[in-house]
């Protein structure tokens, strides 16, 4: 039996550095719901469970099949992807939504991933190509090259890993699992391997790959399936080896 | 002269595509979007992207593509830019190979190719089904390695709003709003580029992202470009219903070899599974024995929506039908479709692998979009050395991707829009670049007191709009607007409801003025710039109604029942719509077809 109403718990927050509260709301049901179709019909009506008026909820939302990313929050306290939460998959009893904890707030449930943009800058996380002009194909890849990088490179800088990673917070300089996971897909690209040396050094100092407790949090929260830890495994290899080619050639 | 600056506004493939270009020729560039370009509407593009590279032994060619997207388009679309875009597909598709995009391969290790609708031949790339996300970010990543080294600057969480134009009505600038401090702010520039995306919003529901409004080429409209084509709205025949929206079901999943169906006894309500191969009716495939289900999506989408509505033999006795994959192995589908079988799989909780999909058709291209220009060379190519090239009719203003009407006709083939948005980015970034080098006076040097008025005028605006406390709820008034247009303005079209239809949207625009912003607040406030957005898309919903209401003919994805045929000699002819503050006023322009003849479109 599907619920007839939806009761939401929302926690707010009017600017970055203001106090938050939590608001709750009660919708009629209807089929097909998730979170992001609850939120925007709030907006049709914002006015909160005991019949105060308030402002719509803010958020951020753009694709809504979970690919883009934008939409992750906490629903019922775990990170996830807002659009495909879907009402009739949850417990009974009401919907709790929070931003990320790691990030900023802007405003509400959206928060500021800068940091994450930001670190697939420190790891050059992209194939050099000389230009854009024709220069005909690309390197062959085998079958089996294409489904392990394909895996890696669905990430959508989502933060899901992030927000369950023990090492990573405002106070430490950790760029976190999914940068590294990037580290790994360009490392192993025919073109992209001949800057590898540049991505491990950009990693082997503080806030690196050492930084990680291997907890293995990150993994298990990754909407995408993509194999943090088995990446975190494989450039713990690569520094290794570079660490002592560079030893040697001293 | 100052170096010269151009602005670029949306990061799809479109816009971060001419950042590329307009980097590599050293030219400084100054990104904006509303996301975070990462996040922008290309990576819902699930099946793939165009190219005649011809891996398969079928002696595919550009000229054969280039006969496809004319026919496919009905031949309304100017030829030398679609023959530019079908000689140039080959190369994009290495180009994207060489930045890393994982697309899938050959036994051999050469890229992969499938079939889409309205062509014979294996010719779409991709990679797994989440194509689009694949090229967006591969393009992001070599954006951000120009960003890295300077040239390129980006405005993540900032909304165009305006053109600035100088006294001469040339474009040197234009307005955005901070999305967070909701301030407004000119920015110079020599010259700007809109790719800012598809309007499926206008529709309320579609397959379309959450923030294609259309707005932004609306505004552009307002401000005095042009807008062509705009009646013709491609619905595509598979996507899954949503309370949010309407997902996409790819058109390779009948690429790989889907089925679509619908059982032949009206009211069988056995489970698919159950109704015996003879009593299924397989309905592309008996009409379009040679196309199947790969005919183009107007022609599949009419056929559903006669099968439904006219024999009434739709799942359910719903607008539905069943597309099948139950009969591949769930290896292969895995490999190839996994993304969108992900997707059905999250929000209908079956698995396609063993049940059959239902599915039904939903709003997701715009064939319109702001009018371009382009040059052409003797042999009906492009002439790559002229500023001309995607640009409006306003000087300095130019336009790429899904917001701009130039490739694809009356109706898009699949797989054909990344490659348009592509190709768009690749000819219009070097063009503005030219144009920036090469005017007398540079569009930066204008007075300052130009941008003080421009920014002036959108503060006000916005501060006027932010304290509207009337009775009607915008995002209501959006929703009537969807459904009006939905109902009236999508596959079957008849010049009375249009007119009706016409006469809803005035109303709404009345009630527009009296609806509350529902927050006061100065801080990212998304129902103020929403309230903004709403007034553009009701005039763009102008413009795709009363373009409809005029073109008394069926041509590609405008059909009307009392106008069955294409008529060549009246209405082969580009719609151009001006603004003007009584509604959008009318400019019929002759098509290029000296390359391709329009013959008959057939399919069976
Ligand atoms: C579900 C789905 C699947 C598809 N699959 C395919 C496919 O397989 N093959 C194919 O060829 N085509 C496909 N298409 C079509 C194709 O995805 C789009 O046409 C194409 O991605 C449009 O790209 P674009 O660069 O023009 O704009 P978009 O990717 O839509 O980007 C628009 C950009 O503009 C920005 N923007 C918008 N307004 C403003 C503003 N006011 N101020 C600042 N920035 C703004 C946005 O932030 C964004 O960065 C599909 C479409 C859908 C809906
Ligand atoms: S394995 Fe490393 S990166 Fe992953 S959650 Fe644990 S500490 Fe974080
Ligand atoms: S690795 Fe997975 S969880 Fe982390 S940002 Fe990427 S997609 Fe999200
Ligand atoms: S809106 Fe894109 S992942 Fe949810």
């Amino acid at each position: 039996m599907p619920r007839q109403n939806i009761e939401l718990r929302i926690r707010r927050q009017d600017s970055p550095t203001g106090p938050s509260r939590w608001e709750e709301f009660v919708l009629p049901w209807q089929p097909s719901m998730n979170v992001i179709s609850c939120l925007m019909e709030i907006r049709k009506n914002p006015v909160t469970k005991q019949g105060q008026k308030t402002t719509p909820v803010n958020w951020e939302s753009s694709c809504l099949e979970e690919v883009c990313g934008a939409c992750t929050m906490l629903v019922n306290g775990k990170p996830r992807q807002s659009c495909t939460a879907l009402v009739d998959n949850m417990p009974d009893g009401p919907i709790t939504l929070e931003p990320l904890t790691k990030f900023p707030v802007v405003r509400d449930l959206q928060v500021d991933r800068k940091p994450m943009f930001e670190a697939l800058k420190i790891v050059k996380a992209w194939v050099p190509i000389d230009g854009t002009y024709d220069l005909g194909p690309g390197p062959k890849l085998s079958q089996a090259e294409q489904e392990t990088s394909y895996a890696f490179s669905r990430c959508m800088t989502c933060g899901c890993c992030m927000e369950v990673c023990p090492q990573y917070n405002t106070r430490s300089d950790f760029i976190g699992p999914a940068p590294l996971a990037q580290v790994r897909l360009f490392n192993a690209h025919p073109t992209g391997r001949m800057n590898a040396h540049e991505r491990l050094d950009a990693i082997m100092g503080r806030g690196g790959l050492v930084d990680c407790g291997n907890a293995q949090n990150c993994v298990e929260a990754c909407p995408k399936e993509i194999p943090l830890t088995e990446a975190l495994g494989e450039l713990g290899k690569q520094t290794t080896v570079y660490w002592l080619k560079n030893l040697l050639n001293k | 002269m100052a170096a010269p600056r151009i602005a670029i506004v949306g990061g799809g493939l479109a816009g971060l595509m001419a950042a590329i270009k307009v980097a590599e020729a050293g030219v400084a560039v100054d990104l904006f979007s509303i996301v975070p370009v990462k996040r922008s509407h290309s990576v819902c593009a699930q099946g793939g992207i165009n190219g005649a590279v011809n891996v398969k032994g079928e002696n595919d060619s550009p000229e054969i593509h280039f006969f496809d997207t004319c026919r496919g388009g009905d031949f309304l679309a100017n030829q030398p830019p679609a023959k530019g875009m079908c000689y140039a597909a080959p190369g994009i598709i290495y180009l994207f190979d060489r930045m890393g995009v994982t697309f899938n391969r050959t036994a051999e290790g050469l890229l992969d190719f499938r079939r889409f609708g309205g062509t014979l031949h294996h010719r779409t790339a991709f990679a797994g089904a989440t194509t689009g996300q694949q090229l967006l970010y591969a393009l992001d990543e070599q954006v951000r390695r120009h960003e890295a080294a300077g040239l390129v600057t980006k405005y993540e969480g900032w909304e165009f709003v305006g053109a600035v134009k100088d006294a001469e009505g040339r474009c040197v600038g234009l307005t955005a709003l901070d999305l967070r401090t909701m301030k407004a702010k000119a920015f110079k520039a020599d010259a700007v580029m809109l790719a800012t995306g598809g309007p499926g919003l206008l529709f309320g529901q579609s397959t379309n992202s959450l923030i294609n409004s259309g707005s932004a080429a609306a505004a552009a409209y307002m401000d005095g470009a042009h807008y062509g084509n705009g009646e013709f709205i491609q619905v595509h025949p598979t996507a899954i219903p949503g309370a949010d929206k309407l997902r996409l079901m790819s058109e390779s999943a009948r690429g790989e070899g889907g089925r679509v169906w619908v059982p032949r006894r009206q009211g069988d309500n056995r489970a698919p599974r159950q109704i015996p191969e003879a009593e299924r009716f397989y309905f592309l495939e008996e009409k379009y024995p040679k196309y199947r289900n790969l005919v183009p999506r107007d022609v599949a989408s009419r056929e559903i929506h006669n099968v439904c509505v006219n024999l009434g033999l739709g799942v359910d006795g719903k607008m539905c039908v069943y597309l099948d994959l139950t009969h591949i192995p769930r290896a292969t589908l895995k490999k190839k479709l996994e993304g969108i079988l992900e997707i059905y799989e999250k929000f209908t909780g079956d698995d396609p692998c063993d049940e059959p999909m239902k599915i039904f058709p939903a709003v997701h291209y715009s064939m319109g979009g702001l009018w371009v220009d382009y040059e052409r060379t003797a042999d009906g190519f492009i002439d790559l050395g002229s500023p001309k090239n995607h640009m409006s009719n306003i000087p300095g203003l130019y336009a790429l991707g899904e917001a701009e009407y130039q490739y694809h006709g009356a109706n898009r083939l699949g797989a054909n829009s990344l490659l348009s948005c592509v190709y768009a980015g690749q000819i219009g970034g070097p063009a503005a670049v030219l144009y920036a080098q090469n005017q007398a006076k540079a569009g930066s040097e204008t007075p300052s007191s130009v941008y003080e008025a421009a920014e002036a005028h959108w503060t006000n605006r916005f501060a006027e709009l932010a304290r509207r406390d009337g009775p009607e709820n915008p995002y209501k008034i959006h929703e009537e607007l969807g459904r009006t247009m939905l109902e009236n303005v999508t596959i079957v079209r008849e010049n009375k409801k249009l007119e009706q239809t016409n006469a809803k949207i005035q109303e709404l625009t009345e009630r527009w003025k009296k609806a509350s912003v529902l927050d006061n607040g100065q801080w990212a406030n998304a129902p103020l710039s929403f309230l903004n957005q709403l007034e553009n898309m009701l005039h763009l919903s102008r413009v795709v109604t009363l373009g409809a209401l005029a073109r008394d003919e069926s041509r590609g994805a405008h059909y009307k029942p009392d106008f069955p045929d294409r008529d060549d000699e009246k209405w082969l002819k580009t719609t151009v719509a001006e603004f003007t503050p009584e509604g959008p006023k009318f400019r019929y322009d002759p098509v290029d077809v000296s390359l391709c003849k329009p013959v008959a479109r057939k399919y069976d």
